[in-house]
């Protein structure tokens, strides 16, 4: 029967998660204004222009603005994102990588 | 994440389809499980707009369900208990692990993603003791915290996770303050980047000598134990003690980067150098043992010597080999920083680095359109940025300088067997203390 060793464990200590909540759905898009953010990463901007033509399309409706962030995607947008909530209803953020 | 949680609108996130692990356990690690995201296709760039379209008018390539029905239903449709989801995993580190054979702990430590895939020592007790004793500093205390990329959370690790991983890479104890400055940098050397960085690290000062590094022949090889162990110990305690490297989940280099398995790790051949050390360049004492980081360590050109004629043309055409987003340090054998001294009359480090700014230059409009440059530089530059604001000024065929001149650097390292050298395309870091860790 061979030796059992005792070992330490090499992983470092997480840090505490606290749950965010998310925030409240609309009841519908319909004459709501939904901000297409461009995350300025690859091509980011051609893809969401064509989500743009999209809703423009089959939802005529809703009200689209297209906006790229202020710098690049490592650094927090505070103005981008009180534009957003001061004058538009809903957001989609990409493209992610 | 930010847009939900602090400014309460409800918003879509897409991503491409390669990045669903990853983007689910960063929305989860962030306290938000029920983040709505959508993926199309990778890859976004280079495609077309009718490419582009299709995309939109398609489905989702994990869940199968249209795209944009799936967005509009993610902006509409209310959020439920369930959705959002249990947070309730473990999230301690236990001290231990369960005991069992070596053959049985080696398969968990491979298992469980905690090695670099070669076999490993076992941290035993006795061993991690014997690490410890080689450092004046407490096993429980903190020596800094890492995270494999700017979204995810920092991990902290003490002293004696470092020790576990130093027994793990093969490292003597004899070698433990230098792996401990490493940890204290706080620099991973297990970027997740999808562009397979890897790590460098430089030893400088006294310490060399004391436990044998190499800085001449074949230093950046696998031919010295210290060289090789403090490197591969730097990798696990990187991926370690930032909570892991894991393909597809929290590493997503497309290529993998070889350099990883001992992070570049390597001595400058101070006495052979015609220069001042690189630790004293920033800060350090000559006197004082330091270590130097470097991260997104990708690529190299390489050459041999400085032939008397054209040795301008070579190192120009050199820097414009490099990504303009990859700044280049030179790692020269003494042979080489020897002819640029003697065919540039570059007395010092910092002669030679004016030289290969002002040497390094390309077409404005061929920078802009660099796509790391689109990426990275062109959203600073067009609020504003310095140096990058004043690049964006220039007409389209005016040559601009590549790099900004502080990320320029030279180490001399090398056995002098023949004057080949080469420039790493990496950006330093920082510079930390070993004698702080002893």
């Amino acid at each position: 029967m061979a030796e059992k060793l005792t070992v330490l464990n090499p992983l470092g200590y997480p840090p505490k998660i606290t749950r965010k909540a998310l925030a409240p759905r609309l009841s519908t898009l319909e004459g709501k204004t939904v901000y297409l953010v461009d995350c300025r990463f690859d091509d980011s901007d051609l893809f969401l222009k064509q989500m743009q033509a999209w809703l423009a399309e089959h939802m005529p409706g809703v009200k689209t603005v297209f906006k790229p962030i202020s710098s690049v995607y490592l650094q927090d947008d505070p103005t981008t994102w009180e534009e957003i909530k001061a004058r538009g209803h809903a957001a989609i953020l990409g493209v992610g990588h | 994440m930010t847009i939900e949680a602090k400014y309460g609108v409800p918003t879509i996130a897409m991503h491409t389809d390669k990045f669903d692990k990853v983007a689910r356990s960063v929305a989860t690690v962030n306290g938000m499980p029920g983040l709505r995201q959508v993926f199309v296709p990778q890859p976004i760039m280079g495609k077309t707009a009718q490419q582009l379209r299709a995309y939109v008018d398609g489905v989702d390539p994990i869940t199968g369900r249209p795209v944009m029905q799936e967005v509009i239903e993610g902006l509409t449709q209310p959020i439920d208990e369930r959705e959002l989801g249990a947070i309730a995993f473990d999230r301690s580190t236990p001290r231990l692990v369960p005991a069992d054979t070596a053959e049985n702990l080696e398969q968990v430590f491979l298992e469980n993603r905690w090695t670099d895939m070669l076999p490993i020592v076992l941290p035993t007790e006795e061993r991690v003791a014997k690490m410890l004793a080689a450092t004046k500093r407490k096993p429980e205390e903190v020596v800094g915290r890492m995270r494999s990329t700017h979204f995810r959370e920092y991990w902290e690790y003490t002293v004696e996770k470092v020790a576990v991983n130093a027994v793990m890479a093969g490292a003597r104890p004899a070698y433990f303050p230098v792996i401990l400055a490493l940890a204290a940098t706080g620099v991973t050397a297990r970027g997740s980047s999808s562009s397979a960085v890897a790590g460098m690290a430089v030893v400088n000062g006294p310490i060399r000598n004391e436990i044998g590094m190499n800085a001449g022949l074949g230093a950046m090889g696998p031919y010295n134990h210290a060289n090789a162990t403090i490197g591969r110990a730097y990798g696990l305690l990187s991926q370690n003690g930032q909570g892991g490297s894991v393909p597809g989940l929290s590493y997503m280099g497309n290529q993998g980067n070889s350099y990883g398995y001992n992070s570049a790790t390597f001595a400058e051949n101070e006495e052979r150098s015609p220069w001042t050390p690189f630790h004293t360049q920033h800060g350090r004492a000559a006197q004082e043992s330091a270590v130097s980081v470097f991260s997104s360590v990708r690529s190299t050109a390489f050459t041999l010597g400085l032939p008397e004629k054209h040795w301008r043309e070579h190192v120009e055409h050199m820097l414009r080999g490099m990504d303009p987003h990859g700044p280049p340090t030179l790692l020269l054998d003494p042979i080489a920083a020897r002819q640029f001294v003697d065919r540039g009359a570059f007395t010092t480090k910092e002669l030679l680095i004016d030289w290969l700014y002002d040497t390094a230059r390309m077409r404005a409009s061929e920078y802009w359109n660099y796509q790391l440059i689109q990426n990275y530089i062109y959203p600073r530059a067009t609020f504003g940025e310095e140096p990058w604001a004043s690049k964006l000024k220039a007409e389209p065929d005016e040559m601009i300088p590549m790099f900004r001149r502080e990320d320029i650097h030279v180490v001399v390292v090398g056995g002098e067997s023949n004057g080949y050298w080469r420039m790493m395309g990496c950006n330093y870091q920082k510079t930390v203390s070993v004698d702080d860790w002893r």
